[in-house]
């Protein structure tokens, strides 16, 4: 499996186990998240620290699995790599997700 | 001559799916990191040539039998050169699209790929040459300081 998610608190942590979220890997990876993101907490924090590259479609993806999630539900990132974070800042996209350096200053922020 | 004896031409061929479209971006990726090209710059390269070529995949190969993607790169001391060949059909109108800017805010699931290519490359050109494209990107890179 690409993801690996568990439960901390009243938040679900989603990790990340491929090096890629690129065309090849988009729409499997949109499909494994609609099946972890289904009922559960309502925050999300997706753990990025393993991935290494994303494009546009991987991009999509992300975007895609926030909407998926419902009214009210929040999808947060974490663990930004290089590339990945250039990607989201270059499209502005980092405007939309909240963004913690690390999964631990995801888990410790306050969820508002 | 550029005084770079370890930088050479090169040309990474395959198919027009996904997959192997995949393994020839990470290739040229890893031969450009090899010929000295910075990990930071190399990432810039990577994120424009990997919507380049997902265009050519999804776009240009759609509806037909996927064809060969070439891509050629001329790493030089002030800019790296990529020319991307296929065998697909024309850009439509036969020009660029513009990469309209994004509005993060309409949470749009597409639509960043030229947008990308046009933040991260310092001159595109496009030909349509007989039965194939032609893409060229070509990128700018600060000066080294001399060994």
């Amino acid at each position: 499996m690409s993801l690996t998610s568990s439960v901390a608190g009243n938040t679900r942590v989603i990790a990340v186990n491929v090096e890629r979220i690129d065309a090849a890997m988009a729409i499997q990876f949109k499909e494994d998240m609609r099946s972890r993101t289904e009922g559960g907490p309502e925050r999300v924090v997706l753990d990025l620290s393993r991935v290494e590259f994303i494009d546009s479609s991987g991009l999509g993806a992300i975007v895609a699995s926030m909407k998926q999630m419902g009214g009210g539900r929040r999808l947060d990132l974490a663990g930004l790599t290089p590339m990945v974070d250039k990607v989201f800042r270059l499209t502005r996209m980092d405007t939309v997700f909240n963004l913690f350096a690390t999964l631990d200053e995801a888990l410790s922020a306050s969820s508002e | 001559m550029n005084g770079d004896a370890n930088r050479q031409d090169f040309v990474v061929r395959f198919r027009a799916t996904e997959l192997e479209a995949r393994e020839g971006i990470c290739s040229v990726a890893e031969r450009l990191i090899r010929q000295g090209l910075a990990a930071e710059r190399t990432g810039d390269v990577e994120i424009a040539l990997a919507e380049a070529i997902n265009n050519v995949v999804e776009h240009a190969y759609s509806g037909i039998e996927p064809g060969q993607i070439q891509v050629c790169c001329r790493l030089l001391a002030d800019n790296l050169e990529i020319r991307i060949h296929d065998r697909g059909k024309p850009m439509p109108d036969g020009n660029l699209p513009s990469g309209d800017p994004i509005v993060p805010a309409d949470l749009p699931e597409g639509g960043f790929g030229w947008f990308l290519i046009r933040q991260l490359v310092n001159e595109i050109e496009y030909q349509r040459l007989g039965q194939g494209n032609l893409l060229s990107l070509r990128f700018d890179l600060p000066s080294r300081p001399k060994a």
